[in-house]
């Protein structure tokens, strides 16, 4: 068992490892064992202008991925488990669907989308705006889940007994519902994030020539010998800023499974 | 402080209440229930588990809708209304406590949704949570306390804001026997102070006989009975009420022929049948039956004997263990027997007898006698 499990996060994270050390490998074309360490790839990547604008647009669309997530995530999550409509079961299979579409159907999908319809009808080309569209389609289904799995939780009998003292459905909502989802948003918030930074497939199909995110870039950028060095440093910024939303997540919803069991 | 209701005027009117449940055929929950409970009164649903009361209470406060009746409070039609535009509060079977709020916030809530202010409602969460002592547990959260302290918040939390009606969803059932006893006592007496009217469902007879001015007896979706404990104890309108109410007794058919010499069912309750030793002189006014003891129950304060008679059936007698005579204390299983009651005691019961039911209280029940 101990063997195995050794064997397996070995195979995960060795790699990653090593990328951390050649990003301060003094040796260009990264010589193992690495003949000295440096700092100037890091301060080459620093000012190189490419890597930067690609972080901004990551953020940005990470950023605008996990909102529009949230807000659809959350309102369906609370339609399909508080209420009883027509067509109940279908709907929530679709809202789950996008995570188990290969990437790259979802990204064609889009991609003729933009072309066919929004480019010639609306006049909204790629770029920024069809990258976010295209990070929320799998991460409302992040944000969904969670709340779901909290609202099962928590049962109604808690709104009931809001709506029992006086509160109208906005008041419940307000002072008991949303108070008692806030940890399960902030997780899915969180993962929904990570899931787009890191996101290539779908983005590959509906980025523009114009905005490029950091995994993109990267790809982009793989092959060119000079900037393999730089490519390195970019990818440990990758790393870090993926893991620590998915860190925080995981400590949240375990604090909060505690606190919340009455 | 009390229901201001105009005198006459039943707290609580239900009208032809019915509720159906989907599909294939729907399921019937409530039967057309008729009922009044009458402001200031302490009242009971009492029923085994699927008989409608919770159904019933959660249709007076507005959680399920019914499929047609009425439902009036305090003389106003509120059948179409939603939860927050009654004037109820429901304590709730598992407390429903809000967990991310304190003591104290959970009893303000009610006040500070319907907007009252400030100063008003410091005072009266104040007041509720010394009524129910837990005057300097306010700003614990509800995770902090015991299961009996729970139960009293969610009690100041529905008693602040001066209802009309109170529901309380069988509040005791998540409370040992002890604790349950304690509350028991302390709701009545809460009751009494503030002379709110209470609706309580619960499937413990005892509970219900202990508590209530009146009680309604529910089976299969319909009243069997309504009146007071003792009424319903001591002349129980059918014998299903007869089974449920107390330890059913029911001597029927070729037994009830035999012991009672009329045809019939009829319900004896074990406290009234005394044991003798079999050929004791029986005094006038007296019945009697031989039979063999089956089980012999020693319970503390009281014994149960449990015995096959002659004629067909069984009977329970319930003895004192203050006065038992000693020709009675040494009585073993497959003994002879004889059992005396005054004929006075004898209840006619209409209907057939009572399924068979899991105990209910601490008194292990006997299935009724058939034939």
């Amino acid at each position: 068992m101990t063997v195995f499990a050794t064997l397996v996060l070995t195979f995960v994270y060795v790699p990653l490892v090593v990328v951390g050390v050649n990003s301060f490998n003094s040796d260009r074309t990264f010589g193992w064992p690495p003949p000295g360490f440096t700092t100037k790839w890091w301060e080459a990547a620093l000012q190189a202008q490419g890597p930067r604008d690609a972080l901004l647009t990551s953020v940005k669309a990470g950023l605008g991925a996990t909102a529009i997530a949230l807000v659809l995530g959350t309102l369906l999550a609370l339609a399909l488990s508080r209420y009883d409509f027509f067509g109940k079961h279908a709907v929530s299979i679709l809202v789950v669907l996008p995570i188990a579409l290969p990437g790259i159907v979802t990204g064609v999908a889009l991609q003729s989308v933009i072309q066919n319809v929004l480019s010639p009808v609306f006049g909204i080309g790629a770029g920024l705006f069809t990258i976010i569209v295209g990070h929320a389609t799998f991460c409302i289904v992040i944000a969904f889940n969670n709340v779901t799995a909290r609202l099962r939780r928590l049962g109604g009998s808690l709104e009931q007994a809001s709506a029992d003292l006086g509160a109208r459905p906005l008041t419940t909502f307000r002072r008991v519902t949303f108070p008692l989802l806030r940890s399960s948003l902030l997780a899915g918030a969180l993962l929904a994030f990570a899931l787009s930074f890191d996101e290539i497939v779908v983005t590959t199909f509906t980025a523009g020539p114009e905005s490029q995110t950091l995994p993109i870039w990267i790809f982009n950028n793989l092959f060119r010998p000079n900037q393999a060095p730089v490519v390195n440093v970019v990818a440990v910024v990758l790393i870090v800023l993926s893991i620590i939303p998915v860190w925080l997540a995981q400590r949240l919803g375990g604090a909060d499974a505690a606190e919340s069991r009455l | 402080m009390a229901a201001e209701t105009a005198s006459g005027t039943p707290a609580i009117r239900l009208n032809g209440l019915r509720k159906e449940f989907a599909g294939t055929p729907p399921v019937v929950a409530v039967h057309d229930v008729d009922l009044d409970v009458r402001a200031g009164e302490f009242f009971s649903m009492l029923g085994p588990s699927g008989s409608g009361k919770t159904t019933v209470l959660r249709m007076i406060a507005g959680f399920e809708e019914p499929t047609s009746g009425r439902i009036e409070l305090a003389g106003e039609d509120v059948t179409g209304r939603q939860p927050y535009e009654r004037d109820v509060n429901t304590v709730f079977q598992d407390y429903a406590l809000f967990p991310h709020m304190s003591v104290a916030e959970n009893v303000e809530y009610g006040l500070l949704v319907t907007k009252v202010g400030r100063a008003e409602r410091r005072s009266r969460v104040a007041e509720a949570l010394e009524q129910v002592r837990l005057g300097d547990h306010g700003s614990r959260r509800p995770s902090q306390l015991s299961g009996g302290q729970r139960q009293r918040v969610a009690l100041a939390r529905a008693l602040v804001n001066r209802p009309t009606v109170l529901l309380l969803d069988e509040p005791l059932g998540a409370l040992d026997l002890k604790l349950r006893e304690q509350m028991q006592v302390e709701l009545k007496g809460i009751q009494r102070d503030v002379g709110i009217t209470f609706l309580f469902v619960t499937h413990d007879q005892e509970e219900a006989l202990t508590l209530s001015d009146r009680i309604a007896v529910f089976d299969a979706g319909r009243i069997e009975q309504v009146g007071t404990a003792h009424e319903v104890y001591e002349s129980p309108a059918s014998a299903f009420v007869a089974g449920f109410v107390g330890t059913s007794n029911l001597l029927t058919g070729d037994a009830a022929r035999a012991v009672i010499r009329r045809d019939g069912s009829f319900a004896i309750r074990p406290e009234k049948v005394a044991v003798m030793a079999v050929g004791s002189p029986a005094d006038t006014g007296m019945m009697s039956a031989d039979g063999t003891l089956e089980e012999v129950v020693y319970g503390g304060p009281v014994t149960r004997y449990v015995v096959a008679l002659d004629a067909g059936g069984r009977l329970t007698a319930l003895e004192q263990n203050a006065g038992t005579r000693p020709d009675v204390a040494a009585l073993r299983r497959g003994e002879r027997v004889a059992l005396r009651w005054r004929a006075d005691h004898v209840i006619d019961v209409p209907g057939p007898p009572a399924p068979e039911r899991s105990p209910l209280g601490a008194s292990p029940q006997q299935s009724p006698t058939t034939t």
